[in-house]
């Protein structure tokens, strides 16, 4: 089922949640609405569901307007942030409520639900679970009963609620590749919400980036990374390097690099630490840059170089990342002066 | 709770521990006040009530006068405990699923009578239904009697306890969120379903327990039924009330008869509340 | 949040709540104002200056000062013993705390009169050691307020005692306190405002307490006459104006007691960052 939102708007009291919100959703996407807490996002998603009414604006779901339905007539599903699972209920019931309360002459009979909740089950890889209580079960367990739940009702959308939001890191981890593929799988489409930009980069085909109500930007992770619209997105999505157009020298740019017009004062460029291609200097004469300290992160080594002219957030440094082969090659030693290349840097002003 | 013993152990650590001699005194202290203020008055009812052997105190039960207040006593809790649970399960409801303007307000108000004297609380009815009150002329031409009468005590006993289920409701509910009342909903079930298959089932300890306070206040009400009631034997005298006249009437068995009977329904309310308190925890 | 939009209920359950809370209580209690509307203010000022008021309400607020005052003592040892030290049987004990809750106050109080009067088993030997007269006194309106108020103290106490941080206690031991100095500075500083409120409770339940009080008070008009019995003697004798003008000061200072109580919540809160 597509998505289209017209003009969304929300106020809590003074305060604005969402301000006059766009977005268009394709049918069969796995969108991560990803912002900062407090931002809408999680105000959004609700809205979708049919969970809170916008103040203005329109909900359309396969090209149908959809804003004054209720939440049970809109085909979606809804996993909650805390998972909402019945307490008082075993994981079998709680995946079967959503059939049971069909009115009598769409509801399957106690057979076929058995049917489809042991699917759902396996579906979720917890067919042996089907008797116990959700006090009796894991967070990741919860997470997916919660999942098979939501599904029970064949919706057209999937809408999660900071799905790995209560999880430990290395559950969350499983976790995403798990719903990837399920996606995969089903092609329902889908949306989370997070606001872990690691998360939505590698789960989601689309990402929503959204702060103080605002959408900032909406591509594919990607896109998002590489080509970030604004300041905010850049910073917000992965680490990058500052620099002013006055911190720049000109001899690090090549035409890929170059702000497209003349920069104005405030003009900054926006370096990913992999944009930026480092070598030992001929002399140490014309380059400002000394190698300060490095990391291993595995397959990539990230530098600190040492730029004293720089006045940054944190500290006169440069990061620059390469891979760790490449940085055995270069025999590069604390205070060895380099000089470097940038490949590509988004300006803003 | 307590620190564990290795704790207690560690040398450096030793300034948790209480000096053994503080601690015995305190719980020396603490087990000779519940024995002298709570146990000794229970024991003291049975001594009383027994005091004059078994066939005195079934006599005293089993006097005309004992038995209609027994059955005025049912009566009114039949009629209060019901109404006003389900006064606190909507209450509750509006309260902890809504956001309204007033809502604060409205939640001080349902806590009045709890704050009012009981003896007020009589009062104001006497100043409505009685014959110099607001309604009395109209009702004395109707022929209906209010104050005096069993009418008049069900009115103070429902004043009396109504916060009682409200109150055991709405810090559980409001702790509990509607999450779960959300997914249903989303999931295509109908209001009613909502709260009989979701709500209900979360909440049914603490509703039971409000019941029950309820209850024992409703059976045991006396000040503020003393007031409206007239004290007319075999009439409109509750079992407190009885308790009493009899008391007043130098009647010791008669009236720790009577008392026996109320103190055992605390004593059940109290072993039923510690039950519930413990499957509450548990749910 | 905004919980309105999908769930159903809203208008019923709250045009109903507002309907049954103003037929219940609402009107009746504007009774009482009302007609005290029927009263000039010289007929009101008589009434409540009539020295035998003026006295019961002395007796009624010293004595459930008094008493609120002593139950917090007790009440609070009673807490830390039942949530500090491993005492048998905690779970009875701990159930048996609500007894003055859920016992009838006609009963506590023909109880507590048949313990304290002067042929009582208390009674008896406190006069025959200490020359102490209990019942029929205002001490014997202390003690049944004790009995009334000790489950306010000890339930506001209880939760809050339980859930002190003990990492705090390790700290100030690790920091070189002593035991006393732990507990006076860093422990009863975090239980103090719900003491307070336990306090502020038992008071306000004592002022307006009748049933297990007029049994073991003796009822003399200006030594142990408490507001409450003097409403209801008002009544008996159709002085509707005269229990009404009583009713409503006593109702009137109830309110305002709890006003500034709360506020006095608020400032200690305020004071030790609860806040």
């Amino acid at each position: 089922m597509s998505i289209e939102l017209r003009n969304i708007s929300k106020k809590f009291g003074h305060f604005s949640a969402l301000k006059d919100i766009n977005l268009e959703i394709a049918e069969g996407e796995l969108v991560a609405l990803l912002g900062p807490s407090g931002c809408g996002k999680t105000t959004l998603l609700r809205i979708i569901a049919g969970l809170e009414r916008p103040d203005s604006g329109h909900v359309m779901l396969n090209g149908v307007d959809k804003t004054s339905h209720h939440v049970s007539s809109r085909g979606i599903g809804f996993v909650f942030q805390h998972y909402a699972l019945f307490r008082h209920m075993t994981v079998f019931d709680n995946v079967a409520f959503g059939l049971r309360v069909k009115p009598r002459r769409d509801r399957p009979s106690e057979a076929q639900i058995k049917q489809k909740v042991s699917s759902l089950l396996a579906l979720v890889q917890l067919e042996w679970l089907g008797e116990r209580f959700p006090d009796q079960l894991s967070g990741g367990q919860r997470q997916r009963i919660a999942l098979a739940r939501a599904l029970a009702v064949e919706p057209e959308v999937l809408l999660l609620d900071e799905p790995f939001g209560a999880l430990d890191a290395s559950v969350r981890k499983d976790l995403r590749q798990w719903l990837r593929d399920l996606h995969q799988e089903l092609h329902v489409t889908s949306i989370f919400v997070t606001h872990d930009q690691e998360e939505a980069m590698e789960v989601a085909s689309q990402v929503v980036v959204l702060h103080n109500g605002n959408i900032e930007q909406q591509g594919s992770p990607a896109d998002i990374y590489d080509y970030p619209r604004n300041a905010f997105v850049s910073k917000f999505i992965g680490q990058t390097n500052i620099l002013s157009w006055r911190d720049l020298r000109r001899e690090w740019l090549d035409e890929a690099s170059l702000p497209g017009e003349q920069p104005g004062d405030g003009a900054v460029a926006h370096i990913r630490p992999h944009n930026i291609s480092v070598e030992k200097a001929v002399s140490d004469i014309d380059t400002p840059l000394t190698i300060k300290d490095w990391q291993h992160l595995g397959a990539i080594i990230r530098i600190e170089l040492r730029y004293p002219q720089l006045q940054a957030e944190h500290g006169s440094v440069i990061y620059a990342e390469m891979p760790t082969e490449r940085f055995r090659e270069l025999h590069l030693e604390k205070g060895d002066a380099v000089a470097v290349h940038i490949k590509h840097a988004q300006w803003f002003n | 709770m307590l620190k564990p013993i290795s704790a207690m152990s560690a040398g450096s650590l030793q300034a948790l521990n209480d000096p053994a001699w503080v601690r015995w005194s305190l719980i020396g202290f603490a087990f000779a006040f519940i024995a002298l203020f709570l146990c000794a008055p229970l024991g003291l009812v049975l001594y009383q009530a027994l005091a004059k052997g078994w066939d005195a105190y079934l006599n005293a039960l089993t006097h005309p006068d004992a038995l209609a207040a027994l059955r005025l006593t049912l009566v009114v809790a039949l009629i209060t405990v019901p109404l006003n649970t389900v006064f606190g399960i909507a209450a509750a409801w509006a309260i902890t699923r809504f956001e309204f303007p007033g809502k604060s307000l409205l939640e001080t108000l349902i806590d009045l009578p709890f704050s009012v004297s009981p003896v007020i609380s009589g009062l104001i009815f006497v100043l409505m239904f009685g014959s110099q009150g607001w309604f009395g002329e109209w009702l004395s031409a109707q022929h209906i009697k209010i104050i005096f009468a069993t009418p008049g005590i069900v009115i103070a006993t429902l004043f009396i306890t109504f916060p009682f289920v409200a109150r055991e409701l709405i810090p559980l509910m409001q702790e509990m969120g509607n999450e779960e009342e959300e997914a249903a909903l989303s999931l295509g079930a109908s209001g009613w379903r909502t709260f009989f298959q979701v709500t209900l089932p979360n909440i049914k300890w603490a509703l039971l327990y409000g019941v029950l306070l309820c209850n024992a206040r409703a059976m045991g009400e006396f000040g503020a039924v003393s007031v409206v009631s007239g004290h007319i034997r075999g009439l409109t005298n509750t079992l407190p009330l009885h308790i009493e006249v009899c008391y007043n009437d130098y009647d010791a068995v008669g009236a720790f008869a009577s008392a026996s009977i109320l103190a055992g329904l605390a004593v059940v309310t109290l072993i039923l509340k510690t039950l519930l308190e413990w499957k509450q925890s548990r749910a | 949040m905004s919980l309105s939009y999908i769930m159903p209920g809203f208008r019923g359950t709250l045009a109903f709540t507002v309907f049954y809370l103003s037929l219940v209580v609402l009107i009746p209690l504007s009774s009482l104002v009302f007609k005290s509307f029927q009263l000039s203010w010289g007929d009101y000022w008589a009434i409540i200056t009539h020295k035998r008021v003026l006295a019961a309400f002395k007796v009624s607020f010293a004595t459930s000062f008094v008493a609120a005052l002593a139950t917090g003592f007790f009440g609070f040892i009673i807490a830390w013993v039942m949530v500090r030290y491993p005492v048998p049987g905690k779970r009875f004990l701990d159930a048996l705390i609500d007894l003055p809750f859920a016992l009838p106050t006609a009963v506590a109080g023909v109880v507590l009169a048949t313990i304290y009067q002067p042929s009582g088993v208390l009674g008896q030997w406190l006069f025959n050691t200490f020359g102490l007269k209990v019942a029929y006194t205002p001490l014997g309106i202390v003690v049944a307020l004790v009995f009334i108020g000790l489950p306010f103290i000890v339930r506001t106490v209880e939760p809050v005692l339980q859930e002190f941080d003990a990492s705090m206690e390790e700290a100030a031991a690790s920091l070189g306190a002593s035991r006393w100095q732990i507990f006076s500075r860093v422990i009863f500083p975090n239980i103090f405002p719900a003491l307070l409120t336990g306090v502020s409770l038992s008071f306000a339940r004592g002022v307006g307490e009748y049933g297990s009080v007029i049994f073991i008070a003796g009822n003399l008009p200006y030594v142990s006459e408490i507001v409450p019995l003097l409403i209801v003697t008002k009544l008996e004798q159709y002085q509707y104006a005269g229990a009404t003008a009583i009713a409503l000061t006593m109702l009137v200072i109830s309110f305002v007691l709890l006003l500034l109580i709360n506020l006095l919540q608020r400032w200690v809160r305020m004071r030790s960052g609860q806040i």
